[in-house]
């Protein structure tokens, strides 16, 4: 299945595109799609330091994925001061 | 509740005149602001940035949820985004209450949770590189690789 993927801050900076299209196979839930975006991008991206979202939520590692869903990788996040 | 990423300078006063009422006998305030040093390098600018719509979501969540633990009468959760200087406010929460204690407490809980919850980042720039900080640099001290904030450091370029 293919599901697209948006990304932010370093993620965005070193991939160099805010969306990119993922493969994974059937079943995959969220640690899988850390994997594969990681190793084929060349990102570090782990369950316990990147964040994931689908519909503006955060969603756990153990998340089911869907084909055609729409989830956001966000790096540790650093706002307030 | 006033929830809002903005641009333009945070106005502390303002927002305090937006939550006063008239049976709120106390106005809790917490300002962040860019401070320098961080992480043992001199700052010159932080860029802030955020996934707008998330961002605002999860601060109107946490007002929600200091508004039903708290007897409060009003809250205010600001964060600006873009380039600030030292010295410049990047997050102002505000909360009114009839007493002390909850405009204290829910102005702590409200600023915590921002940190864990909201998507924002910021990218340092210090004189001779630049590095997104990725993690809160108050919880850890920089020196502890297994936890606190982190950064890439990509030396040699230019403030842009």
């Amino acid at each position: 299945m293919k599901v697209r993927v948006q990304l932010f801050a370093s993620y965005r900076e070193a991939v160099g595109k805010e969306w990119i299209e993922q493969e994974l196979p059937a079943g995959a839930r969220v640690q899988d799609l850390l994997e594969s975006v990681g190793a084929c991008h060349g990102l570090s991206l782990s369950p316990g330091r990147t964040l994931v979202a689908r519909n503006l939520k955060y969603v756990g590692a153990e998340t089911p994925l869907e084909e055609g869903d729409e989830l956001v990788l966000l790096p540790p996040l650093s706002g307030g001061a | 509740m006033i929830t809002r990423i903005v641009q333009e300078p945070i106005d502390l006063g303002d927002l305090v005149r937006q939550v006063q009422r008239p049976e709120c006998g106390a106005v809790g305030t917490f300002l962040g602001v860019v401070r320098e040093p961080n992480l043992g390098h001199r700052t010159l600018t932080i860029d802030y940035h955020a996934f707008p719509e998330m961002a605002q979501k999860v601060m109107a969540e946490i007002a929600g949820e200091a508004a039903a633990r708290w007897e409060i009468g009003e809250v205010a959760i600001v964060h600006r985004i873009g380039r600030l200087a030292v010295g410049e406010a990047s997050v102002a929460i505000v909360v009114s209450a009839p007493h002390r204690q909850a405009a204290l407490e829910a102005t702590a809980y409200a600023i915590e949770e921002l940190k864990k919850r909201v998507p924002i980042w910021k990218k340092e720039t210090f004189k001779g590189g630049e590095v997104w900080i990725e993690g809160d640099s108050a919880a850890a001290p920089p020196s502890d690789p297994a936890g606190g904030a982190r950064g890439k450091i990509r030396k040699g370029r230019s403030a842009g």
